[in-house]
């Protein structure tokens, strides 16, 4: 093994460089005239939340939603969560037939639908698994509250995120794939 | 002393009375008080709340008061209203105890730091000598706090704090020597005369006083000395061993609480006040600025906002170091200090008596 090359500057003198361009950079952001104005606010790189917030990326894992309609009650989301944060409950139902003169179809109604985001560890596992285009990841991320048991979403509250979830983005050019569809 | 001086007597020459002797030590305690808190107020904004955080590019806190100004009281009215916890097995009144013997050093030492000609507390023949005794106090107190816990981080914390208090002191001490000989004084006001009245020599000039004889210039690498052991004796970041958060809690303050921790947070940043002070004192020139006559009436108001500009440079360069650098390890804090300081300023020493003795 070589030896390292003896830096110019001893290490602990450009450590202190770094913090005080830091500070410099950040207290006098603006060029030219302007530099002697400190403006820390527009220096700094970080937003001051509850007044002003960042967008986040179309992907963010903020909070699943749930389309309730394409719902079929298979359980897959239920029993893929590795830590059972879902709760389903259904039975069965007949509606309407699809054509004048046809049969009353047999369907499954969902009773409950609850995802307790106290547990909830955002693995996506859910999303992921569901065949029929009912669970989604939404950015919206304020949903804090003060009681533990209110984290405990239902159906009607997760059918409220699905306003959020933003459309797929297209695949990269010459993808075979079609993309896929929000259902709105 | 005879009759009243100082503080008390400035105030008396204002007021025209001559005051009580209870009237003046009242005056003196809410000046003392008033002369920690400010500054150790002030050092937690400026620096630690602002300065620590453009550092990292980013704001600190805002919401309390303009731009944050007012975070620091909300923090303490947060303090005040939590619990006192005290440990079960904890010797209680030792507990109790720990954080006034802290506290208290910090107080003593600002006694003996002159603001002004009359605006002193107390004028001791010996001040330097009577700062560096009573700041080893406060390592009583860590040890107490360390012991009296009953909490094995803790008592560990309170070893090394003392492990590390001790070892520089020494350096300290030496490097505040070489000011000595060279002041030919222990008393602080005498310091501060000895730099204003002293000449500068300089290239093509020769002997010059305008700009009086601030001790960074001849004492520069007792000064360099000083702000190391200075770190280490504030335990701020380099040398941070007893409070190390990642290893220990946070070390000797970990079972305390409530007002208890908050009267640790301000003996740490009114420590770090108090030793910015007595730097600004023994190196910078304390009160006296070049071209003002520091015996002047006026420099009772003027000599107090140069102190404390003067302190918040020392204190300036004693935070930048550490919002910058990570902690040492326990063996290399002690090799600094007794293999490179101490010798260094030995050495420090032995020239400065040789050139006294020579010029």
């Amino acid at each position: 093994m070589g030896k390292a090359p003896t830096p110019k500057l001893p290490g602990l003198v450009k450590g202190l460089g770094v913090t005080l361009k830091t500070m410099m950079r950040t207290t006098f952001p603006a060029r030219g005239i302007k530099t002697l104005i400190p403006a820390p606010s527009k220096g700094a790189v970080t937003v001051q939340y509850p007044h002003e917030k960042e967008t986040p990326p179309n992907r963010s894992r903020g909070v699943i939603a749930l389309k309730e309609d394409n719902c079929t009650v298979c359980m897959l989301c239920a029993r893929s969560c590795p830590d059972w944060c879902i709760y389903i409950e259904g039975h069965k139902d007949t509606a309407p037939p699809r054509r004048p003169g046809g049969k009353p179809r047999t369907v499954s109604k969902l009773d409950r639908f609850d995802i307790d985001y106290a547990l909830c560890m955002y693995c996506g596992i859910c999303v992921e698994v569901c065949p029929f285009d009912a669970l989604f990841w939404s950015p919206e991320y304020e949903y804090s509250e003060l009681r533990l048991a209110d984290l405990l979403h239902d159906k009607d509250r997760l059918g409220e995120w699905m306003q959020a979830v933003p459309d797929f983005e297209p695949y990269e050019s010459g993808s075979e794939q079609k993309v896929r569809k929000v259902p709105r | 002393m005879s009759g009243p001086s100082g503080l008390s007597g400035l105030a008396g020459q204002m007021t025209g009375v001559e005051l009580a002797w209870w009237a003046q030590t009242s005056l003196r305690s809410i000046g003392v008080i008033v002369a920690v808190l400010i500054p150790a107020g002030t050092l937690v904004y400026v620096f630690l709340f602002k300065m620590m955080s453009f550092m990292q590019s980013r704001l600190g806190p805002m919401e309390a008061g303009p731009w944050g100004s007012l975070q620091l009281l909300a923090e303490v009215g947060k303090f005040i209203q939590k619990e006192d916890i005290i440990p079960w097995r904890a010797d209680k009144k030792l507990f109790a105890l720990a954080p006034y013997v802290v506290i208290a050093t910090v107080f003593l030492i600002y006694l003996v730091v002159p603001f002004g000609p009359d605006a002193y507390f107390v004028d001791f023949d010996t001040g330097i000598f009577w700062v560096l005794a009573v700041s080893s106090i406060s390592v009583i107190g860590i040890l107490i706090a360390g012991w009296a816990s009953a909490n094995k981080y803790s008592l560990l914390g309170g070893l090394r704090a003392a492990g590390q208090l001790i070892a520089y002191e020494l350096p300290m001490v030496l490097a505040v020597v070489g000011v000595v000989i060279q002041a030919g004084t222990l008393n602080m006001k005498g310091i501060v005369e000895a730099q204003h009245e002293g000449t500068m020599w300089l290239p093509f000039v020769g002997d010059w006083g305008g700009l009086g004889n601030p001790f960074i210039i001849t004492q520069c690498i007792g000064f360099l000395i000083f702000l190391i052991a200075m770190q280490a004796e504030l335990t701020q970041t380099p040398f941070d061993m007893p409070v190390a958060e990642s290893e220990l809690v946070s070390g000797y303050m970990t079972e305390y609480s409530g007002l208890r921790f908050l009267l640790f947070f301000i003996g740490e940043f009114a420590s770090a006040g108090a030793f910015a002070a007595v730097a600004a004192t023994l190196f910078l020139g304390g009160w006296s600025l070049p071209g003002l006559d520091m015996n002047a009436d006026y420099m009772n108001v003027v000599g107090p906002i140069v102190v404390l500009a003067k302190m918040m440079i020392v204190a300036f360069l004693v935070f930048w170091v550490r919002f910058t650098y990570p902690r040492f390890r326990e063996d290399q804090l002690q090799q600094l200090a007794w293999k490179i300081l101490i010798p260094l300023s030995l050495v420090n020493i032995l020239a400065t008596m040789a050139l006294k003795v020579a010029f």
